[in-house]
């Protein structure tokens, strides 16, 4: 597997406000993003999670170590449209992030100033507006969508550009329930169908656990990588850092510390109520 | 509530001819429609473009008492230009003479026209917007600026920005609505006392939303570079504008009536 994002060491602080009072964001991340993955970071508020989403495409630049993007190094200013074309973002609030007045109007902004020719974008239009389900939408203003929806048309504008990795910087966190779920389909089947790279930036344990890999961070260090099974069975160093584990996660976590012998990695439903079955057995 | 009910524009979706001409056209002969009515003089130019309008409100299918309703936050200005037209204008015939004001024949002619003048000035401008989205009226008004490019007229960022601030208009009304109930529930009063009084209450409404607005500001630009907004240098269109037959005619009819006017007006027709 090639890889399309790499951090070294990768430092940031803001400015200081006050004198000797630098904050820092960062302090050493070093991570790999395999091509065709579907990463899930996840963290507390103020862990550095959106701030590392933001030096995926050089919105921010780093302090200290170096970022690269299939293989450009963010700071290379030339480079600046190659390195946003290959990985796209979606942000929180979809309102923030739609441009035009009307849906597909909106979604041909990325190849508009990609200079694609007309005929070219009304292709991606359709294409992106399909893959986000909202085709039947595209004459409509977004103003009168559903959050959902509006995130949707979002995520189709960043895929009209047809980048290799979509970095979403908690795309559901102003969603309710039913649009978060139109909206992690929408980004998983983006992931498995199109093998688009993604990378969820969440703070929600179940979505995070819908991930192939989990990045677990905690001001602004990485403190765990890997399989989301394996991540969330270490309950106790998650929770010392102010995380909650999937409610599966936690139960037999519970069950294990009374004495009974019941796998942790179990995570959906299923395997749960398996390993419950099995225990009574 | 009642602040989402307001329209963006005033267009009024359809698919008539008028619709379907190029916007760029539609500006075109506005431009053109104003300049004749300003040329007309007297009753046979100003019936020629009384033809032209009506015929243009028929074709459009824009229900003609939308025109009309449109023209009522106008009428104070209507009748304050008729009366000084009445009562101001010198002339020959005096018809009555009362206080310091005589009104003469000359002064009740010319405020009838001045009168038709405004109202058909402001039903023609109106039937463009009816007919027109915002979003095209853009691209039409940036396709036209154009040339002025070569000038350094940033024609392309004024463009942006219109689109952009027609873009948020309903997502800041929404926003207003949204803080003025937080306020009310906390106990503001938006309605009573005078204009004063209620311009003071609508001051803790504006700060907020200000700051939202910036805020927004902040975001959009970051989400525009994101998708590799680099200015218009370079950036392509999914929507081409182009003339069509229809455009053509509608152009040369513009020209020929404007012509017509000019020729009717100077012989004081």
């Amino acid at each position: 597997m090639e890889t399309i994002i790499q951090a070294e060491d990768l430092h940031f602080s803001y400015p200081a406000v006050e004198e000797g009072t630098t904050p820092v964001v960062l302090d050493g991340v070093s991570l790999e993003i395999e091509e065709g993955s579907f990463v899930a970071v996840l963290g507390h508020n103020g862990c550095g999670k959106s701030t590392l989403a933001k030096h995926m495409n050089a919105i921010l630049l780093p302090s200290g170590g170096t970022v690269y993007v299939d293989g450009i190094d963010t700071r290379d200013e030339d480079r600046l449209l190659d390195i946003r074309r290959t990985v796209g973002m979606v942000f929180q609030n979809p309102d923030n992030q739609i441009v035009a007045n009307v849906v597909e109007e909106d979604v041909a902004f990325a190849p508009e100033n990609l200079g694609v020719p007309p005929d070219e974008i009304r292709q991606r239009v359709d294409d992106a507006l399909k893959a986000v389900n909202m085709y039947a939408y595209r004459e409509h203003a977004p103003h009168l969508l559903s959050g959902g929806q509006k995130q949707r048309v979002a995520i189709a504008g960043v895929i009209a550009m047809q980048p290799r990795c979509v970095v979403l910087d908690e795309p559901t966190a102003m969603l309710d329930p039913i649009g978060r779920k139109d909206v992690l389909r929408t980004i998983r089947t983006l992931n498995r169908e199109r093998g688009v790279t993604v990378v969820l930036i969440t703070h929600h344990m179940d979505e995070a656990a819908q991930a192939d890999r989990l990045v677990v961070m905690a001001k602004g260090k990485v403190i765990a990588d890997g399989a989301p099974k394996a991540v969330f069975s270490r309950v106790e160093e998650l929770r010392k850092v102010g995380l909650t584990v999937p409610q599966t996660t936690a139960l037999l976590w519970e069950l294990r510390r009374e004495g009974w012998d019941v796998p942790l990695d179990a995570l959906s439903d299923e395997e749960c109520a398996q390993a419950l079955y099995q225990l009574l057995q | 509530m009642a602040l989402k009910d307001i329209t963006l524009g005033q267009f009024f979706p359809g698919n008539s001819v008028i619709h379907r001409l190029d916007p760029r056209t539609k500006l075109i002969c506005v431009v053109l429609y104003i300049v004749a009515l300003f040329l007309a003089s007297w009753f046979v130019s100003y019936t020629l473009m009384l033809l032209v309008l009506a015929g243009s409100i028929a074709l459009s299918r824009v229900p003609p008492k939308s025109i009309l309703r449109g023209l009522k936050p106008v009428l104070f200005i209507v009748v304050f230009t008729a009366v000084l037209n009445l009562l101001y204008t010198p002339g020959d015939t005096v018809l009555a003479r009362f206080w310091i004001f005589t009104v003469t024949l000359e002064g009740v002619s010319r405020a009838f026209f001045m009168v038709v003048r405004i109202m058909m000035l402001i039903s023609g401008t109106f039937l463009l917007t009816y007919t027109t989205s915002p979003i095209l009226l853009t691209d039409g008004l940036e396709s036209l600026l154009n040339p002025l490019k070569k000038v350094r007229v940033p024609v392309h960022e004024l463009a942006m920005i219109m689109s952009i601030a027609l873009r948020f208009i309903p997502t800041l009304i929404e926003e207003t609505d949204k803080i003025m109930s937080a306020q009310r529930a906390r106990g503001a009063d938006f309605e009573s006392g005078n204009l004063i009084q209620r311009a003071k209450a609508l001051l803790p409404l504006l700060v907020p939303l200000f700051i939202s607005a910036f805020r927004r500001a902040d975001e959009l630009a970051t989400a525009m570079e994101c998708r590799c907004y680099h200015g218009g240098e370079g950036r392509t269109r999914l929507r081409q504008l182009k003339y069509k037959g229809a455009d053509y005619a509608a152009l040369l009819l513009f020209l020929a009536v404007t012509v017509a006017a000019g020729v009717l007006g100077h012989f004081g027709l």
